[in-house]
């Protein structure tokens, strides 16, 4: 039997109406408290909300986002509420994936002339959503610093790429010192009494919802806090998940700290160079112990050699992601690269790897394409691959071990960021 | 048909293409960070940076130019899949 909604939820405590969370701010999503998984890649254990946000001006109504397609009613229920449809001015939408947008066709289809407003990326997916009725609306993309006056309150808008889409921004309601931030700093956890101060103890499923969602993309993350950090903030109020009325600081300084790297005077100035083997009869290992004595022997670069074998794959994708370079070495075994170097590169979608520097070697009896497939898929995690990928038959000689330390060499120089510049014709690539 | 130089920073690699060519179809051959989404100009992923030599480019198409805006691209940033190096040298890095 499996335990869904009702044995971990309590409906007395959902909100059956719209919920004042500030003066002219009512919210007015959905709770889906029987979601067991979001995604594909999250499990939610207690579900999720769906939060929209209601902002009621002098001179005009808002709607900050809105809620999965299947909870529309429940979403227009609320809505109808507080404001008459007549009355809705503005339709910021700062994400537009389903779970944020699944209500717009309905909603403008009420309000026909709400004026819509999203990034310059969020409008292509816009036009997708809208389809053959896109042109029947107002669309204007906005950038930071862009405002929309609802008469007595501003809204202003950040544009915050990349966490966890392109399309990403949130919106700052000036007058009140609160930010919509969508995806940014929620979570799932599904709880009806909807502010951090009165749910129960959703910490985990911050941190579980950042590693998820917003780890691929820590670069955007700080560029985002970035921005964020310097505004006065009284509440943070995302699309998932509790609203931050209570210590909301506490939930931006606690991203800072996910996205800050772990000891980082260690390395100092240093590349470093993680060279990962398997191997079956020491050859694939030999060849991993040559790379890595030719890549030491440069000073900038601190290299670093490790048996697939003995370790996890969570504490190596901790170390991958806060390192320049990586080097796999495999076998080739029934014509592929081993399982474990597979479990290894598939979990790399976790993490940022674009721009690091990736190399592929091994030892092989009759084929040797596990290389050139380790290659192409350090490729689509937008890696660079300059040195075209090491391949030894069986046990490597004295001259090839020394090839493999050459090998490591030119790694370290490309980390070094001292490469021998090469050049080539147009027919070397075709041969190859 | 003459010859161009196209020099991916990346990985320090400089290839001698004909006229023409796209920057699509040399740099998942040669191992650059440069990536491919729909690789048809709509998606924006392979937005590169040219460091040099954009003057030997071919000019954006009405779609490139929109797609380029919508991404907030720079004013040095081309996608590689439409682009193609019409002469002399051009020096590119993944956007």
């Amino acid at each position: 039997m499996t335990s869904a909604g009702p044995t971990v939820f309590h409906p007395d405590r959902a909100p059956h109406g719209p919920v004042p969370v500030a003066e002219r701010v009512t919210w007015i999503g959905a709770l889906d408290p029987d979601l067991r998984s979001f995604d594909i890649i999250l499990k939610t254990a207690n579900g999720t909300t769906y939060n929209s946000y209601l902002v009621r001006g002098s001179a005009g109504v808002a709607v900050i986002d809105t809620v999965k397609q299947e909870f529309t009613t429940d979403f227009l229920t609320k809505l109808e509420a507080v404001a008459r449809y007549d009355e809705i001015t503005t339709l910021v939408l700062n994400h537009l994936e389903p779970d944020h947008t699944g209500a717009v066709p309905e909603l403008l289809r009420r309000a026909p002339h709400a004026h819509i407003y999203v990034s310059p990326r969020g409008l292509q997916v816009l036009r997708a959503l809208l389809k053959d009725r896109f042109d029947d609306y107002t669309v204007t993309t906005v950038t930071t610093g862009d405002t929309v006056s609802l008469g007595d309150r501003t809204l202003k808008i950040l544009t915050t790429p990349y966490v966890h889409w392109p399309d990403t921004q949130c919106t700052y309601l000036e007058e009140q010192n609160l930010l919509f931030t969508c995806d940014l700093l929620g979570c799932h956890y599904c709880d009806g009494r909807l502010f951090n101060d009165r749910v129960g103890d959703f910490r985990f499923s911050f941190e579980y919802y950042f590693d998820h969602i917003m780890r691929p993309f820590k670069r955007y993350v700080a560029e985002a806090l970035d921005m964020i950090e310097p505004l006065e903030i009284d509440m943070i109020a995302p699309g998932h998940g509790p609203v931050l009325r209570t210590h909301p600081r506490d939930y931006i300084t606690h991203y800072r700290r996910l996205i800050t790297k772990r000891l980082a005077r260690e390395t100092g100035t240093q590349k470093t160079l993680l060279i990962f083997y398997v191997s079956a009869y020491g050859a694939t290992a030999q060849m991993a112990g040559a790379i890595h004595d030719g890549a030491a022997e440069s000073e900038d670069v601190r290299v670093s050699l490790f048996d697939l074998e003995g370790g996890d794959v969570a504490p190596f994708i901790d170390l991958i992601e806060e390192a320049d370079g990586l080097a796999f070495g495999t076998p080739t075994i029934n014509g592929d690269a081993v399982r474990i170097v597979w479990d290894m590169l598939s979990s790399l979608v976790d993490i940022d790897t674009k721009g690091k520097l990736g190399a592929a070697f091994g030892s092989y009896g009759w084929t040797g394409e596990a290389v050139g497939m380790v290659e192409a898929r350090m490729q689509g995690l937008k890696m660079r691959v300059p040195e075209r990928g090491l391949k030894i038959r069986m046990h490597p000689t004295g001259d090839e071990l020394e090839e493999c330390r050459d090998f490591g060499r030119r790694l370290a120089a490309h980390l070094a960021g001292r490469p021998m510049e090469r050049e080539i014709d147009l027919s070397a690539l075709l041969g190859s | 048909m003459g010859t161009a130089k196209l020099t991916f920073a990346d990985v320090a690699l400089t290839v001698n293409v004909p006229q023409g060519t796209r920057i699509i179809e040399i740099s998942e051959k040669v191992g650059s960070g440069i990536t491919y989404g729909c690789r048809e100009g709509e998606c924006g992923t392979c937005i590169t940076r040219i460091v040099e030599g954009m003057e030997n480019l071919s000019e954006p198409s009405a779609l490139e130019i929109r797609v380029l805006k919508d991404n907030l691209a720079g004013r040095n940033d081309r996608l590689a899949c439409q682009c193609q190096v019409l002469k002399g040298t051009v020096k590119v890095r993944p956007g």
